[in-house]
């Protein structure tokens, strides 16, 4: 153990080969031994890239580097085996199958000599919490333990310098607060100068010293104790009177082929035109089940999906149940919104994604290319027309996905987690976007765990909880 | 589909027992003798041998052990289809053949399920790395990419019902449904590359591969019991070669 590390920058910056424009530059920060630092910003500031460079996993190669930046007086990629890092998506970051084994990883890699990697694997499962033992299997546990354990495996070579980039943008409310009182308790002794990047700036607040704003033109703005993020921009709530039934699960329950528990229990729900329902409820209960089902994207195993008369109209099969729908049928009368919007960019044009469901729809050209033109501006996606959808910003897949299901201009609209792990403007943005799809017309199914987006958007609310006996 | 995938610890049964190496060993003796053997008799004798294994894998229930073999007994039945169909043979020699290649392929690759089945894969990458010297980069990186494969079974589901709700689907048309498969393949390539490269970086971050000498916190020990698995395997394939050689079917391909 080598104690905290103090970090200094001066006049830093980088730049990406192949960029023509700096990721960052103009940084200067210090930060003394032990101290902790929440780093923001707006998407593209350069906080990931700032957090690479810290941990020295900026290649040389990879691009232009100005200023100095060092750990404790020396280069950060010669101080490599002093940081522990953890990144968003710990099925990306977990090696070994067991528990024990994957913190232990880290220490192996270091040649540390095995008897003395067992005390440091119980030390570090048992700094962060993690009681269920090192034979657990990683692959069952939840995505709150899983980054836990990460952060284990992080800790567990008692680093001087922590460094934890967005670790609870992909978990849900309860594993996002289990992930922040595990690093509390574990940097509690100042053993570790740590810097977090999250977008959920005000959990952070609370447990970190500091607030630096990365500026994304360059430079930093250090924010003074007790600053608070501008409160979210809701938009104005109308009210939004029921109309007709468009869609109705009557005790619609999902099991996966093969499963002992259901996915989903038998759960009622309805989708009335001019409201919106949100789904919400803990990790495992079944909340994006339930949205497949209503989307005709799955098959229920138990109960029924029954689609209104406005929905059936024009069917060609109006008596089959929606998953038996051809899919140009089903796009015309239900759109659904991903939580990976990439799944469902299909061209390489933002232009032709939007003009892709009218067609498949049986639209004309014309009409079709006009609808994209029609979406784009609406949706201030105009300046992106030629752009490959692969290629946008996480924001602004999300608000082109939600663009191609608004393009055949489906009654029911069915998004799973449409704001998850994006950032303050991002998900005012998407709000205000979603708050314009209200109207008399459509339904909104919106599955989520983002309380704020409930507040601002839900008309009805549909909780599912676990059932008994089932953990 | 994701249960033959699967790739958690695996359970411990009696054939865990036995170190991968020496596993491994066996199976190219196995293996080196049914490649040269081109009769029924040999890999009948072996496959008797790797049967009275399968209880000690922890296959022992039949359910347990068709779902593990299951792509193997079929492509089994379609090696000796293609041979009665297509070989130059007739009648009672083609059924022979077919039946002979049936064999052939079952014992041959019945080894390596076994191991599969009985062979927690972290203790394979220690057995390999300790023993045989493999490099570690390559051991416990392909340990890595192992565990995101049952990630990807769920991608796929995922990227072919999000196909669907964009109303893209094959129908009943075979050049639609080929188009489709390829379009999902993509995405889901492009999905494993960009999961595989935060993977790196994570494990670049741990240290993996930094130029220092790695140590292994569990190590892999060869006991006596290793050593006799060995000669075992190598008295099973004496005693099938010298059953073929007296039975008179003994027809090595090399001859």
């Amino acid at each position: 153990m080598i104690g905290p590390a103090a970090i200094r920058l001066a006049g830093w910056g980088f730049r990406h080969a192949s960029r023509r424009a700096w990721a960052v530059r103009d940084v200067d920060l210090s930060v003394a031994p032990g101290e902790r630092v929440l780093l923001t910003g707006t998407s593209g500031a350069g906080k990931s890239t700032l957090l690479r460079a810290l941990g020295g996993l900026l290649e040389p190669e990879s691009g232009d580097t100005a200023g100095e930046l060092t750990l404790d007086g020396a280069p950060a990629d010669r101080r490599r085996q002093q940081v522990g890092m953890v990144f968003q998506d710990p099925d990306s970051q977990l090696v070994m199958t067991r528990a024990g084994d994957d913190v232990a990883f880290g220490l192996e890699n270091t040649g540390t000599p095995p008897e003395r990697i067992w005390p440091a694997v119980d030390a570090a499962l048992d700094a962060v919490g993690f009681t269920l033992g090192r034979d657990r299997a990683t692959a069952a546990l939840s995505g709150g333990e899983k980054q836990r354990l990460v952060l284990a495996g992080a800790l567990a070579p008692r680093p001087g310098l922590l460094l934890l980039d967005e670790p609870t943008a992909q978990l849900d409310p309860e594993g996002a607060a289990l992930v922040r009182a595990t690093v509390v308790r574990a940097v509690a002794d100042r053993s570790a100068t740590l810097v977090v990047v999250d977008h959920d700036v005000e959990s952070w607040l609370p447990l970190v010293d500091r607030v630096v704003e990365l500026l994304p033109g360059g430079g930093t703005v250090e924010h003074p104790p007790g600053w608070r993020p501008a409160p979210l921009r809701l938009p104005a709530r109308r009210p939004h009177p029921p109309g007709e039934q468009l869609l109705a699960a009557l005790a619609t329950g999902f099991t996966h082929r093969g499963s002992g528990t259901p996915a989903l229990l038998p759960t009622d729900a309805e989708l009335r035109a001019g409201r919106t329902l949100a789904v919400t409820g803990p990790n495992g209960t079944g909340k994006s089940t339930l949205a497949l089902l209503l989307a005709g994207l799955r098959a229920p195993t138990t109960g029924t999906v029954r689609p209104g008369p406005a929905l059936t109209a024009g069917l060609r099969r109006p008596d089959r149940p929606p998953h038996r729908w051809p899919a140009g049928e089903l796009v015309q009368r239900i759109g659904t919104v991903f939580q990976q919007p990439e799944h469902q960019f299909l061209t390489g044009r933002v232009r032709d994604e939007l003009s892709l469901g009218a067609l498949r729809a049986g639209a004309g050209n014309a009409t079709a290319a006009r609808r994209a033109e029609e979406l784009m501006e609406r949706l201030g996606l105009a300046l992106l027309a030629e752009a490959n959808p692969f290629t946008l910003s996480g924001g602004q897949q999300r608000r082109l996905s939600v663009a191609t299901a608004l393009a055949t201009s489906p009654p029911v609209l069915v998004l799973d987690e449409p704001t998850f792990g994006q950032d303050r403007e991002t998900w005012a943005e998407l709000v205000a976007l979603l708050a314009a799809q209200q109207d008399g017309e459509r339904a909104l199914c919106l599955v989520t765990h983002d309380a704020a987006v409930v507040t601002a958007l839900a008309d009805d609310v549909l909780t599912l909880g676990r059932p008994v006996g089932v953990p | 589909m994701s249960a033959p995938l699967s790739l958690g610890p695996a359970r411990p049964v009696p054939l865990s027992a036995v170190n991968p190496v020496a596993q491994l060993t066996a199976i190219v003796l196995v293996t080196g003798v049914l490649l040269i053997s081109g009769d029924l008799v040999t890999p009948a004798v072996l496959l008797v041998v790797d049967l009275a294994l399968v209880p000690a894998a922890g296959l022992g229930r039949p359910a347990d052990l068709f779902r593990r073999t299951w792509p193997l007994l079929f492509s089994a039945a379609g090696v000796a289809w293609v041979n009665v169909a297509f070989g130059s043979l007739e009648g009672a020699a083609a059924w022979q053949s077919g039946a002979t290649w049936a064999l052939r392929v079952v014992a041959l690759a019945l080894p390596g399920v076994l191991l599969v089945a009985a062979t927690d894969p972290v203790r394979l990458a220690d057995a390999l790395t300790v023993h045989w010297r493999v490099s570690t980069r390559f051991a416990y990186g392909s340990l890595a990419a192992l565990r995101l494969v049952p990630l990807l079974a769920a991608e796929w589901e995922s990227i072919r019902l999000a196909r669907r709700a964009r109303g893209v689907e094959a129908g009943g048309n075979p050049v639609a449904s080929a188009r489709l498969l390829s379009g999902t393949a993509f995405a889901l390539l492009v999905g494993a590359i960009r999961r595989a490269t935060r993977l790196a970086t994570a494990m670049d971050a741990r240290g993996f591969d930094s130029g220092v000498v790695r140590t292994n916190a569990r190590g892999s020990v060869l006991r006596p019991l290793d050593g006799w698995f060995v000669a075992g395997a190598a008295a099973a394939c004496a005693v099938a070669v010298t059953a073929s050689v007296l039975t008179g079917a003994w027809s090595p391909v090399f001859s």
